[in-house]
């Protein structure tokens, strides 16, 4: 391999030591499918002899068996390293390469060009400095090169090198370059670059990669790589607000409290005052520990460990702040979001969001709207689908500190995660928040649940019965609340027929409708359950999620699943509202059990098999349930 | 020597240790490798212009470093270190059961240090673990000990009790079913055993092809299976570390560090690493036109083998009979990255494992391979 610096056969040490001079960039390939971006990579690296002679055998043997040049050699082989991306010829997931130059040492991220892959051009430029978009230039701009080039944009990626691929083919026909250079600097007027420079050129033969072509010599601007070791991108501004998200509280015995974490952006000396969020406590920085000695002064992006004067209580998910700087707090937002999962984002649906020290349950409380990536228009929608891009309202269960993202990538961020199945379904950038979290106050009443509760003697709860249409839900339901009764308890049942009137009645039956009316009730239950009351609703509540969301209202152990189980076959027999026979027929349409799916609970406090056991027998076993685990006996706060 | 000289030396080196808040002996080991080198020579102790000489220079480094704007500049290392210990904190912040494993190698050893640094002056939250295939060099199993004693924390050793009963072994078995049952199936034995829920691994995405592909925070199923097409997206320095029971993450923090990165790395902070990475007389048999080192006894010796003392060094450590040697005089860490960075075959080639073709590390690693 050649680094061929003379300096390594004659002087390793003044070689290491200009290693550690180099500045260094981080940059992605992106644009539409097969525009040669996976090629340009592979030129760059090639090109910069960064290739061993054992690897390039490799390449030049499974050119022949998977190659897309004949017997040439193919470059995006180099960095199309899965068995699938070989066999299919295209990218999937996003690799990683490293090289240098005598002036600076580059990560390059090179991303799939599919638009069933966008989340995996999203997770490449999420890091990017810069981004070379590539444009066929048989093609031009296509849908997917203006989707990519907003998807850097909203990222925050400034810099921007549109590389117009290809030109071997057109003869480096200059008329060409021109009318695809007016073409994207119109369209992405508005798309706040700070500077986009355009070059000709061929990823596979090498023009005006490292070297300049002479096909082109109309062509006065860098090579790629000429622009690439210039760039300035110095963006870490050391004079921003100075936030320290607190990742980890690092106590190793009684004397020592520091809060560790990495600088996200601005400095901190000894001595500064300091205010934590969302706490709003105060005091002064007494040392900044490192595992090298202590530093009088730490900047963006340096991992440290602060100690304090003040003995304050500070956790994991708080920021550090300057006194007279500090980042802002509160629990509604309004934020630009990118979905990623194939399952579509459900407005009231529960999610986790974490930043990047803090994880919440949040909900999206309003997708305001989609932004369509042809014109940038914003559309009206209920839902956002797999790699759309939207603008929503969100509400946490607690208060969060954050900063815009646009003025600060690393405070401004976050992901949504899917709590059943734990994957990230969706990233965000938070733009402002709704409401100040400090002015809403809750009116902390004398009157409480504890007092309501004991004034009932019991200890509220809600039972919630889920299972197919005609499963017997509230039969059982109604029989428990007699039982109820009976024993002096203070109950309420919510069911189909009392909510679906009334409350509900703007709600139909299409999956968003569900999750809207699911949650309505989750709240209505959760108003009952704060005035003391044992609550009963009974709702078929096919998704696993909406009924999580549910449970996540209350208090823990306030909320008992009651899965009322009865196959289909037998609910279908019985058919005691003929609504079966209806659904067969065609005349309903979403029935649960018939054409919309029942996801049956995975951890239910209780299981009624009504096969096996008649209305009254599982009422009696929910209310010695009950009794057993101390609702009728007091409130025990 | 210069008497003045010393003690101006000792003067400037003490001032330096107060403005900048590092201990006398942290800047002794900084300037004279020995941390009780500093108050050695004020008490009148003596050493070689040499030392004096490389010693003073490192203190103008020094100095320059520790003072006004040098404070602020963070180089690529820099960089590579603050990442990779944002990343550890968070497995320890987040993961319920994290271990980390050590496999004694060189970027084992430079994620033992960034662990080290990272919970300062905690010990790293988790223990250490090796999956010892039971035929590692020697020296790396005393090293091992040592580093685990040194640095203070736990070391789980785990072999899979199978392999042993069944007597597996490269010469016996060949290098695939070894590894497979000794490494692959060993270490998912320890994993299942222990109930970790993140494992720590060493990995570099410029090793190969798929490693190049492969998130920092690497989700594998229950089956420890690695989804190649359907990786989680990982967007900032926002890792969704969640997992259900039974499920585990492999987590990399240094995926983004180059092979010259390491060893610069190493060179820089003074990093121990196994001797078996420098060039010294070692007894060695030529199989297969590789050079084996012979470690022990249970190395078969045919009658048309000979044992030759040659200079040699490695440049990857694993099983001592799937590990090559190669010739050389690097016998100081700068020759050895002098050696790297001029030598036209990429690192790996020296693992007898890895030279079948094609997507054979992706497929190991789908199954459970780390
Ligand atoms: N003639 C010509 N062909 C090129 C050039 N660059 C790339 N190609 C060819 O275009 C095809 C696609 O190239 P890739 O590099 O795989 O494209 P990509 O943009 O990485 O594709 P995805 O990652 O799947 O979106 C291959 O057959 C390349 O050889 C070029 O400059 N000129
Ligand atoms: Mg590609």
């Amino acid at each position: 391999m050649a680094h061929l610096d003379d300096l390594i056969a004659t002087d390793i040490l003044g070689y290491l030591k200009a290693q550690e001079e180099k500045s260094f960039l981080r940059f992605i390939t992106c644009g539409s499918v097969d525009d040669g971006k996976s090629t340009l990579i592979g030129r760059l690296l090639y090109d910069s002899k960064l290739i061993y002679e054992d690897q390039l055998a490799t390449i030049e043997k499974d050119s022949k068996k998977s190659g897309t040049q004949g017997d040439k050699i193919d470059l995006a082989l180099l960095v199309d390293g899965l068995a699938a991306e070989r066999e299919q010829g295209i990218t999937i997931d996003v690799a990683y390469r490293f090289f240098s130059t005598d002036k600076r040492k580059f990560i390059v991220a090179d991303t799939p060009g599919h638009v069933q892959y966008t989340r995996n051009m999203a997770t490449g430029a999420s890091t990017a400095d810069v981004a070379v978009l590539l444009i066929d230039a048989r093609y031009g701009v296509q849908e997917q090169t203006r989707r990519h080039a907003f998807i850097v944009s909203l990222l925050g990626v400034k810099h921007v090198v549109v590389a117009i691929n290809k030109m071997d083919l057109n003869g480096f026909d200059q008329s060409i370059y021109n009318d695809i250079e007016v073409d994207f600097r119109e369209f992405s007027r508005d798309l706040g670059f700070t500077d986009i420079t355009c070059i000709p050129m061929s990823a596979l033969d090498g023009d005006n990669v490292t070297i300049r072509s002479d096909n082109s010599d109309w062509y006065k601007g860098p090579t790629l790589l000429e622009y690439l070791e210039v760039v300035d991108v110095d963006k870490a501004a050391l004079d921003a607000p100075f936030r320290l998200p607190v990742q980890w509280v690092n106590r190793p015995n009684l004397d020592f409290r520091g809060f560790s974490g990495t600088v996200a952006s601005g400095t901190v000396e000894v001595g500064d005052e300091i205010i934590v969020i969302p706490s709003g406590k105060r005091s002064t920085v007494k040392e900044i520990v490192t595992f090298d000695g202590n530093r009088d002064i730490a900047r963006e992006d340096m991992a440290v460990t602060l100690t304090l004067n003040d003995e304050i209580d500070i956790s994991r998910g708080d920021i550090i702040c300057k006194k007279d700087t500090p980042a802002e707090q509160a629990d509604q937002f309004q934020a630009h979001m990118l979905w990623m999962s194939e399952n579509e984002m459900f407005p009231g649906r529960q999610y986790l969001l974490k930043t990047g020290n803090k994880t919440v349950p949040a909900s999206v409380m309003k997708l305001k709207h989609r932004i369509d990536i042809n014109d940038f228009s914003e559309v009206a929608v209920d839902t956002l689908a797999l790699n759309e891009v939207g603008v929503a309202t969100l509400s946490l269960s607690a208060p969060i500190a954050f900063d815009a993202y646009n003025d600060n990538r690393n405070t401004g961020s976050f992901i949504l995660i899917d709590r059943q199945t734990n994957e990230t379904v969706g990233v965000g950038m938070l733009d402002f928040a709704l409401r100040r979290a400090k002015n809403v106050v809750w009116q902390d009443l004398d009157v409480n649940k504890a007092v309501r509760s004991e004034q009932k003697n019991q200890k509220p709860a809600l039972l919630w019965f889920t299972g197919l249409s005609g499963s017997g839900k509230s039969t059982i339901a109604n029989l428990v609340e007699k039982r109820l009764l009976d024993l002096g308890r203070h109950t309420y049942t919510l069911d189909g027929d009392n909510v679906r009137h009334g409350l509900n009645r703007d709600l139909n039956f299409s999956k968003a409708d569900r999750v809207e009316n699911i949650r309505r009730i989750g709240e209505v239950a959760r108003l009952m359950v704060d005035a003391g009351l044992i609550t009963m609703a009974s709702f078929i509540s096919p998704y696993r999620a909406e009924r999580r969301m549910a449970r996540d209202l209350l208090e823990e152990g306030e909320f008992i699943e009651v899965f009322v189980n009865t196959p289909l076959e037998v609910a279908e027999a019985r058919d005691v509202k003929g609504l079966y026979a209806k659904a067969r027929a065609g005349e309903i349409k979403n029935f649960t059990g018939i054409d919309s799916e029942y996801q049956a609970p995975e951890n239910a406090e209780i299981t009624v098999d009504t096969v096996k056991m008649s209305a009254d027998e599982a009422a009696e076993m929910i209310v010695t349930y009950l009794k057993d685990k101390g609702f009728m006996s007091g409130y025990e706060g | 020597m210069n008497m003045t000289l010393i003690s101006d030396f000792v003067t400037r080196a003490e001032a330096l240790a107060i403005s900048s808040g590092q201990s006398l002996s942290t800047i002794s080991r900084k300037l004279l490798n020995d941390g009780k080198g500093l108050s050695r020579l004020k008490e009148g102790g003596q050493c070689t212009l040499k030392t004096m000489d490389e010693a003073l220079a490192k203190l103008e480094a020094l100095e320059i470093e520790l003072s006004g704007e040098a404070k602020l500049r963070m180089t690529h290392l820099d960089r590579l270190e603050a990442e990779a210990i944002h990343i550890m904190r968070e497995v320890a912040a987040q993961c319920e059961n994290p271990v980390m494993l050590y496999s004694v190698g060189k970027d084992s050893s430079v994620m033992l240090h960034l662990a080290e640094k990272a919970f300062f002056p905690s010990r790293p939250p988790f223990p250490l673990m090796h999956v010892d295939t039971t035929w590692k060099f020697k020296e790396m199993i005393a090293f091992r000990d040592r580093r685990a004693k040194e640095v203070g924390m736990e070391l789980i050793v785990h072999s899979n009790p199978d392999g042993i009963r069944d007597g597996v072994g490269p010469f016996t078995h060949g290098s695939a079913v070894h590894t497979d049952i000794m490494k692959t199936q060993g270490l998912k034995q320890a994993l299942d055993k222990y109930k970790f829920d993140a494992a720590f691994g060493g990995a570099r995405r410029d090793e190969e092809k798929s490693r190049a592909k492969e998130r920092i925070f690497s989700f594998r199923s229950e089956n420890h299976r690695w989804d190649a097409k359907n990786q989680r997206p990982e967007l900032w320095n926002i890792y969704n570390t969640r997992v259900k029971k039974g499920e585990s993450m492999r987590v990399f923090p240094i995926s983004n560090w180059t092979e010259l990165d390491i060893w610069q790395y190493i060179y820089k902070e003074n990093i121990q690493i196994p001797d078996l990475y420098l060039s010294k007389k070692r007894p060695v048999v030529e199989k297969d036109g590789v050079l084996i080192l012979v470690d022990d006894d249970r190395m078969p010796i045919g009658p048309d083998d000979v044992i030759e003392e040659k200079m040699v060094r490695f440049r990857t450590l694993g099983c001592y009979p799937l590990t090559g040697a190669v010739e050389s005089e690097a016998v100081t860490l700068p020759d050895v990255i002098q050696e790297m960075l001029l030598t036209t075959t990429s690192e790996r080639q020296g693992r007898v494992i890895d030279s079948d073709a094609g997507a054979s590390m992706e497929q190991k690693k789908e199954e459970g391979y780390f």
